[in-house]
């Protein structure tokens, strides 16, 4: 597909966004001229507060954008509200220091003259050091909104929408087009805003046609919002951006099971706070996070068999094997000790109440009477490395392996903790930087082997796949894949318990009813 | 600093602020609209103080005209003098408006042109027409011709003396120029770090120094001022010559250089 189908294919979608992101810059603008051009002008009456305040609302633009929405989340949640917020105090610093810049340099003589004529604290400011400072405020109004434009792309992360949607679905499935069809449009905003308002600030107009200007924008401005807010269908789902563009996520899911559902899209770190908060309703979860427990939510059961098993289990280079054939027994000894609750727990360990890896891994160990040494995995001459992706249950599985491995043979073993991406720890694994890693049977049947649910009879069986990647890995790469650790930590589709059991929605399929229903 | 400052001022006066740079005099013109506040002391209009006012409706009642002329450049001429009624709520009319642009003696076509497209000349009768809008009986000028150069200095100088509306106003008006003084005042008050040194007419401060600092600060002029003072009479100027030691060839020279420059 050429760049102007897939613009032309996403149309709609493409005017939505930027209509979002104009009214995410617009909004946030009309707020930080009002406050901002407020508190400029209550500097130059208060000059002691000069330095303390354009000192504080700098210290706001220096920090990092993202780390701002970050701090945001916790006092309001996701959406467009954390998002007006960021981007209003973003655009202060411009504003704030321009007007109290722009009316300290208002010409001594004319404010003398000005004053010597009788005009009030008022009238100097309406008829002289505002109008006088206008060029210059509208300067600071217009850095603002160019800067605005650029931040309010990383609204998409917190499900605020706007062109950033696009370009984080674009560079999460590596899609140029798609990252391009929201970048372009926001570059083409941010032109025309900037020569917009440029136009206005050469041609001066009357204070009551900006106060017009004003007032009008925030009117549809609020009409727009209040719009907004009526929702269309009666729970909203909070989806990452990879979920709703790939035809294994919802798509497949919306045509399997049929869920009209209003979607917004956000950052899969967000969506579980934000579905306990109540910001959304329905999520594409992991159904082994820790959060589940935490925040007291509630998996559907995939009643349609929709979701491929993603069951965990090592994989072993085997060069390694051939040397310490031992290992498979060890690791045998955990293999189906562990199901999805349970693994959701040990998460919860780590992510809810703060435990340490190590201890989290013997504590399980504990229970299936291997006392192992919470230190394994510190050695300096390992006999065998251990690697793991970047997220919780992954480190904690290989915690999980070198105690065993210490614990029931004589080798030494060493962690190498933290792979960016499934790529880069399997190529490490191939290369033999890494002896073991935990890897989940889905991901190595689509991602490693690139195989679609078309390629095996029944995809859905999980001892079908698990068999399949098995007998592939070990004839296409020489690597092993050891018994199954017994949890299935697949995609699951969440509420929160207490509505899914007043709406008696316990599957997909329950959650699919409802949402027909008038 | 000011220090030990009292006179009076009769109406319909124009009584000159003359001193050096830093000797107070313009400091002392903004006390009377309360631009400057004083220590101690008080200023009184018509025997009422003017801290019993606000300052505002002070400031309303007073013409204040100064050097940088103070238009608002993003006005024209004519939005720049109806602001003057718009702030104390006295609409002046567009009848107002071209009588007093005939007084400063200014065309039509000046009113739609912002302050940047006049003559430095003309910017300053522009100043004191809206000093005069609101018809004050006290105007403040302070410095008002300074900024110009010789030729329409004098041309404005002379306008000045010569506007009969301005003879029934009470003038206070600052200069360092010590001819413009003697040219426009009906009386000077000399003052000199801080303090009055002479308060007289020109004729008294010529001919009566009260001090030494007096008779240094005139010294430069003396001989233009005694020539000035034929306005009050030509025997006034035949005495101040030949009160001169100066030699009787050069006074004749004087005298025909006078007349060529009056004539």
């Amino acid at each position: 597909m050429n760049f102007w189908n897939f613009i032309i294919s996403h149309l709609d979608e493409i005017w939505s966004q930027t209509v979002e992101h104009l009214v995410l810059t617009m909004a946030s603008m009309t707020l930080a001229t009002l406050v901002g051009v407020a508190v400029g002008i209550g500097l130059t009456r208060a000059e002691k507060l000069s330095n303390p305040v354009l000192g504080f609302v700098g210290i706001i633009q220096t920090i990092p954008s993202l780390a701002l929405l970050g701090f945001l989340l916790p006092i309001f949640g996701i959406g467009v509200t954390p998002a007006i917020i960021a981007l209003f105090l973003y655009g202060l610093l411009p504003i704030v220091r321009n007007t109290y810049t722009g009316i300290r340099e208002v010409d001594p003589a004319v404010k003398d003259a000005s004053m010597g004529m009788g005009m009030t604290n008022f009238q100097l400011l309406r008829y002289v050091e505002l109008p006088l400072a206008f060029p210059v405020i509208l300067a600071g109004i217009r850095t603002a909104t160019v800067i605005n434009v650029g931040v309010a792309t990383l609204c998409a992360l917190i499900a605020a929408g706007g062109l950033g949607e696009f370009i984080f679905r674009g560079i999460t499935l590596n899609n140029q087009q798609m990252i391009l069809a929201g970048a372009i449009p926001a570059s083409i905003l941010a032109v025309a805003l900037d020569t917009g308002i440029g136009f206005i600030q050469r041609k001066p107009t009357s204070l009551r046609t900006w106060l017009l200007l004003g007032t009008s924008s925030l009117l549809i401005l609020i009409g727009f919002l209040s719009s907004g807010s009526v929702t269309k269908s009666k729970l909203i789902a909070g989806f990452n951006s990879e979920f709703i563009e790939r035809e294994d996520g919802y798509m497949g899911l919306d045509s399997l099971y049929d869920l009209p559902i209003e979607i917004k899209e956000m950052e899969i770190s967000l969506m579980y706070r934000a579905l306990h908060n109540g910001d959304v309703d329905v999520i594409d979860g992991f159904s082994t996070d820790g959060r589940i427990k935490e925040f007291n939510l509630k998996s559907l059961i995939d009643d349609k068999k929709y979701f491929p098993p993603y069951y965990a289990a090592p994989i072993v280079n085997a060069l390694v094997l051939e040397r310490h054939p031992e290992i498979v027994t060890a690791l045998n000894l955990i293999a189906d000790k562990l199901n999805d609750e349970r693994m959701a727990e040990l998460n919860y360990l780590v992510d809810g109440k703060k435990m340490e890896l190590s201890a989290v891994a013997s504590t399980f160990l504990k229970e299936i009477n291997i006392y192992a040494d919470a230190d394994a995995g510190s050695s300096d001459e390992p006999d065998v490395v251990i690697g793991s992706k970047a997220f919780t249950e992954n480190f904690l599985l290989a915690h999980i392996f070198a105690q065993v491995i210490e614990n029931k043979t004589s080798l030494k073993t060493k962690l190498e903790l933290g792979f960016g991406g499934t790529k880069l720890i399997f190529d490490a694994l191939r290369l033999g930087e890494i002896d073991i890693y935990p890897e989940y049977t889905g991901t190595g049947y689509l991602v490693l082997l690139q195989k679609s649910a078309k390629d095996v009879s029944d995809f859905t069986n999980p001892d079908v796949i698990y068999n399949d990647v098995k007998k592939e890995f070990a004839e296409r790469h020489n690597l092993h894949w050891l018994n199954p650790l017994g949890f299935n930590n697949t995609f699951a589709i969440m509420m929160r318990t207490n509505q899914a059991d007043s709406l008696k929605i316990s599957s997909v399929s329950d959650l699919s009813d409802y949402l027909k229903s008038k | 600093m000011l220090r030990d400052i009292s006179f009076s001022v009769e109406p319909a006066e124009t009584v000159v602020l003359l001193g050096p740079s830093g000797c107070g005099k313009t400091t002392l013109l903004r006390l009377v609209n309360r631009l400057e506040n004083a220590n101690r002391g008080t200023i009184e209009i018509d025997g009422e103080n003017i801290n019993n006012k606000s300052k505002e409706s002070l400031r309303r009642s007073i013409g204040y005209v100064i050097q940088d002329t103070g238009l608002l450049p993003h006005l024209n001429v004519k939005q720049n003098i109806e602001l003057v009624g718009k702030i104390c709520d006295n609409e002046i009319s567009e009848k107002k408006v071209n009588e007093l642009l005939s007084l400063i003696g200014l065309e039509q076509e000046v009113l739609l042109k912002r302050p940047s497209e006049l003559s430095g000349g003309q910017q300053q009768r522009i100043g004191l027409a809206r000093a005069l809008a609101t018809d004050p009986e006290i105007i403040l000028m302070d410095e008002p011709f300074s900024a110009l150069d010789n030729i329409t200095r004098s041309q404005l100088q002379d306008d000045f003396q010569n506007l009969t509306d301005l003879d029934s106003k009470t003038i206070l008006l600052v200069t360092h120029d010590v001819q413009e003084a003697f040219k426009l005042g009906d009386r000077i008050v000399l003052l000199y770090e801080g303090q009055i040194q002479q308060y007289g007419t020109p004729l008294e401060l010529l001919n009566k120094p009260a001090n030494s600092h007096v008779e240094a600060f005139l010294k430069k002029d003396k001989f233009v001022l005694g020539l000035q003072t034929f306005k009050y009479g030509e025997s006034s100027l035949l005495n101040f010559l030949n009160a001169q030691e100066v030699k009787a060839e050069d006074k004749k020279e004087a005298m025909e250089d006078f007349f060529k420059q009056i004539h």
